[in-house]
């Protein structure tokens, strides 16, 4: 990748420079740049995806994990983590896909939580049991305006990650991050 | 185009090709439905069942191609190869996941026949003591848990619904129950990786199913027809209906007319 760069002749200077080796705290930081492609309001950092920074004879290594086996977002998204960190002066970084341990609502940030409300969509409710997956009905609240009168519309909503529902105070229809 | 005996573990592949067509061909049936679904939200919901399957099918048949190729001789096959180019009889899938759609009732008794025992299948799978089976179906059970929620529930209101809906969900049981006999019927394969301690014990996976399976036709106020009913088999080991040759022919027209192509 660096011997491609060089070859664009540029009066806008080299490529920033990478993070040292070992820094995971500024692999962290481009990557919170990154959001994810289907609910652009969080990062990939907020939505619990990334599970390891390391470094492997010098080349940096990513590891992410799907949110559902099917998630159509799995390649964009693991573009775009390539696309920042090259983009970021880490050459040639590696990304690996990683099943184990499988991906749950509850990796998802307090900051990603907040800022799936202040778009609209309602964050998981509780902590992703077998319960809440085969049991009762969580109690949503609107993402608009707070109200606990929500009913399902549909356990499927515009993405498989989320179901329908729609608020009996507002009247407004909104998406609920299912817990996982 | 591949011939499973050669490699070192045909027992294994055999097994991984299993899930991998169930989940294929599930998954392809629930696509079928794009465009023709009663409601909006049904259609999202079915073609997001549809696409949880596409998802692990490719997690299964990308293991079983990744053990295919290591034995070499057959080139590189990967998942796509496993599902585009194979015909009707080199596929596992069970019988009841290629019975076509029918009405909406019958793809979701379907659904929650099937549901029932992936559910308890991989919770068993879970315990596989090859390490990606067990990451691969920890994966599948979270999601197979929220579609057994959601099948469950509509046998239930479409049983306990109106007379019309009741007898359509009473038809679509009965309809389906000749094809439940290969979910509690286990061959050599079963055995060989139950020796092994991937496949959970058969006896408990039965008796798990068919308690499920009880509870949630008698909270629907239908009637279950014996377990012991004269019933089709053979899909396991690449005897199928007709169905799956016309399932295929449109699922594999494109990729096998530009088997090439990258993009489409």
């Amino acid at each position: 990748m660096s011997d491609a760069m060089q070859l664009i002749d540029s009066d806008r200077g080299g490529l920033p420079p990478a993070g040292a080796e070992g820094d995971v705290a500024a692999v962290m930081a481009v990557l919170q740049e990154v959001l994810d492609p289907e609910v652009p309001a969080v990062s990939v950092v907020e939505l619990g995806i990334v599970r390891e920074v390391s470094w492997v004879e010098g080349r940096l290594s990513v590891a992410v994990t799907p949110t559902y086996s099917g998630c159509p977002a799995t390649e964009v998204i693991e573009e775009a983590i390539h696309r920042a960190l090259v983009t970021a002066g880490y050459a040639d970084p590696r990304i690996e896909r990683r099943l184990s341990p499988a991906w749950t609502t509850d990796w998802i940030t307090a900051e990603g939580r907040d800022k799936l409300r202040a778009y609209g969509i309602a964050p998981p409710v509780g902590s992703a049991s077998k319960r809440s997956l085969l049991g009762a009905e969580p109690q949503v609240p609107c993402p608009q305006c707070g109200s606990l009168e929500t009913e399902r519309v549909s356990e499927f909503g515009s993405t498989a990650c989320k179901a329908l529902y729609k608020c009996r105070s507002c009247l407004e229809p909104f998406d609920y991050f299912k817990c996982l | 185009m591949q011939n499973v005996s050669q490699t070192s573990q045909p027992a294994l592949v055999e097994y991984l090709l299993r899930l991998g067509d169930n989940a294929l061909i599930l998954g392809q049936r629930h696509a079928e439905w794009c465009g023709h679904a009663p409601a909006l939200e049904e259609e999202m919901g079915l073609l997001n069942v549809g696409l949880d399957l596409f998802g692990q099918a490719r997690h299964w048949l990308g293991y079983a191609a990744e053990l295919i190729s290591a034995e070499g001789g057959q080139g590189e096959v990967d998942a796509d190869h496993l599902a585009f180019r194979r015909d009707a009889q080199d596929f596992r899938n069970l019988l009841i996941v290629e019975q076509p759609n029918d009405d909406f009732a019958v793809t979701l008794g379907r659904q929650f026949l099937f549901d029932a025992w992936h559910y308890h299948l991989l919770t068993g799978l879970v315990e596989a003591k090859d390490p990606r089976v067990a990451e691969i179906a920890a994966k599948s059970l979270k999601e197979a848990t929220y579609h057994l929620r959601r099948s469950a529930e509509w046998v239930r209101r479409l049983g306990d619904g109106t007379e019309e809906s009741h007898a359509r969900m009473q038809r679509a049981i009965e309809l389906l129950w000749r094809f439940t006999g290969e979910l509690t019927e286990f061959d050599a394969v079963d055995e060989a990786m139950r020796e092994v301690g991937i496949a959970p014990d058969p006896e408990a996976l039965t008796a798990s199913w068919r308690a499920t399976v009880e509870q949630v036709l008698d909270e629907a106020t239908l009637a279950r027809p014996p377990f012991d009913a004269w019933m089709y088999r053979g899909g396991k080991q690449g005897h199928h209906t007709e169905h799956l040759g016309f399932l295929l022919a449109e699922m594999q027209a494109l990729p096998r007319a530009y088997p090439d192509a990258t993009v489409w």
